[in-house]
C-alpha cells in the first residue's frame, strides 16, 4: 500500500511548483506511470480523494493519469516486445539478455493551472 | 478566473526524497560514517544477522542500529542486549518504509558523532522500501531460503537497488527446493554487479564473508 505514501509525494511537490510559479488556481493534476512501476491506479486514486480535500490548493483539482506501455529490449535480436505478456524472455530468439526499457516511470507529467 | 496554462514538469514522483537523500548522504560522508540500509520481507532474519554481525565486528567499530517497524520494540529490545553502542525504535506509523526525512530524524536523535556504521533496519517489506531513498551509502537486503529462489523474478526492483544480497537460512536448505545456481543467476540478471553471501545467521557459517565486506565498505566511506 505505496499509494498513500506516493500521493503525499505528489502533493508536496505540486504545492512546491505552484509556489514557485505563484499559481493559485490548480485545476488538474496529470501524472503517468509505467505498466510494471507497481501502482495500483485505483488506489492511487482513492488515495488522492482523500488526501487532495486536507489541502486548499489542489482541492478541486481533477486527478488524470496516464500509463506508459512497458517494453523490454532485447541485446541478442536487437528487437523489442511487450514486457507484460513476454516477462524477461525473448519471444522472437528465446534469449534471456533482455532490459525493461520504459515502463517503471513515476511522474509527474503536467499541470493546468493559473 | 484566468486562463488556464498547461504547465509540463516531467519530474519523478521521488525527485523530493531522491535530493533529500543525496544531501543526507553527502553529510554522513563528511561525518566519516556509514549508513547501511538493510531489507528484506518479514522474518527472514534481520534482526539475528545484525546481532551476529554485531559480535563479530562491536569491537572493531562503534556501531549504532536503527530499528524500524510500523510498531513494537521487540527488535530494539533484542538487539539491545548485544552490546552495541546505541540502538534506537523509529516508529513509522502504519508507512510500509523508511524515507529519507525519516533516517534523517532517526539519526539526528541517535547522534552519530561518536559512530562508524549505522545499520537501519528497514520495514519488513519487499516493494516500497526500494523505491525511496534513504540517503544510506549502500544498501543490502536479506532473502531467506524459504522465501524461494524465484524472488528476484517477482520483486525485481529491490534487487536492482540493492549493492549487496544476503541469503540466510542455508542450515535448511536440504529441507526446501532452492535452488541456490538459480538464485545467483536471477540475482545477476537483474543486477549484475551484486553481492552474494550465502549465510547462516543462526550456526555463523558465512558471517566473516559478510562482515569482511561490510567492514571494508564502511572503512573505504570513512577514510580520511
Amino acid at each position: 500500500m505505496h499509494e498513500l505514501s506516493i500521493v503525499t509525494y505528489v502533493i508536496e511537490q505540486v504545492e512546491k511548483i505552484a509556489k514557485e510559479n505563484e499559481l493559485t488556481d490548480i485545476q488538474s493534476v496529470t501524472l503517468e506511470f509505467g505498466e510494471v512501476s507497481g501502482i495500483v491506479p485505483e488506489y492511487l486514486s482513492d488515495c488522492w480523494q482523500w488526501y487532495a480535500k486536507k489541502k486548499p490548493i489542489i482541492e478541486h483539482a481533477e486527478f488524470k493519469y496516464e500509463i506508459i506501455p512497458a517494453i523490454t529490449w532485447c541485446d541478442d535480436c536487437k528487437s523489442t516486445y511487450p514486457t507484460v505478456k513476454y516477462g524477461k524472455t525473448c519471444p522472437h530468439c528465446g534469449s534471456g539478455r533482455t532490459w525493461l526499457q520504459q515502463g517503471q516511470e513515476m511522474n509527474i507529467k503536467q499541470i493546468e493551472a493559473c | 478566473m484566468g486562463q488556464y496554462k498547461v504547465y509540463e514538469i516531467k519530474q519523478s514522483i521521488f525527485k523530493a526524497n531522491d535530493d533529500a537523500a543525496d544531501v543526507l548522504r553527502a553529510e554522513m560522508k563528511k561525518d566519516h560514517c556509514f549508513l547501511l540500509n538493510l531489507m528484506s520481507s518479514p522474518g527472514s532474519g534481520k534482526t539475528t544477522t545484525l546481532t551476529r554481525t554485531i559480535e563479530k565486528l562491536g569491537d572493531k567499530m562503534n556501531i549504532g542500529i536503527m530499528e524500524a517497524d510500523i510498531d513494537s520494540d521487540v527488535d530494539a529490545e533484542r538487539i539491545s542486549h548485544t552490546g552495541v553502542k546505541k540502538v534506537i525504535q523509529l516508529h513509522t506509523g502504519g508507512m510500509c518504509h523508511l524515507d529519507a526525512d525519516m533516517t534523517r530524524q532517526g539519526l539526528t536523535e541517535m547522534g552519530t558523532d561518536d559512530l562508524d556504521l549505522v545499520v537501519l533496519e528497514n520495514v519488513g517489506n519487499l516493494v516500497c522500501p526500494a523505491e525511496f531513498d534513504t540517503g544510506a551509502a549502500k544498501n543490502a537486503m536479506i532473502l531467506s531460503v524459504p522465501e524461494g529462489h524465484d524472488k528476484p523474478l517477482k520483486y525485481p526492483l529491490i534487487f536492482q537497488v540493492c549493492d549487496a544480497l544476503i541469503i540466510n537460512k542455508i542450515d535448511v536448505l536440504p529441507y526446501f527446493d532452492f535452488d541456490m545456481d538459480k538464485v545467483v543467476e536471477f540475482a545477476k540478471m537483474r543486477n549484475p554487479n551484486i553481492k552474494i553471501f550465502p549465510i547462516s545467521a543462526k550456526t555463523g557459517e558465512g558471517m566473516d564473508a559478510w562482515c569482511a565486506w561490510l567492514r571494508e565498505q564502511a572503512d573505504t566511506w570513512n577514510a580520511r
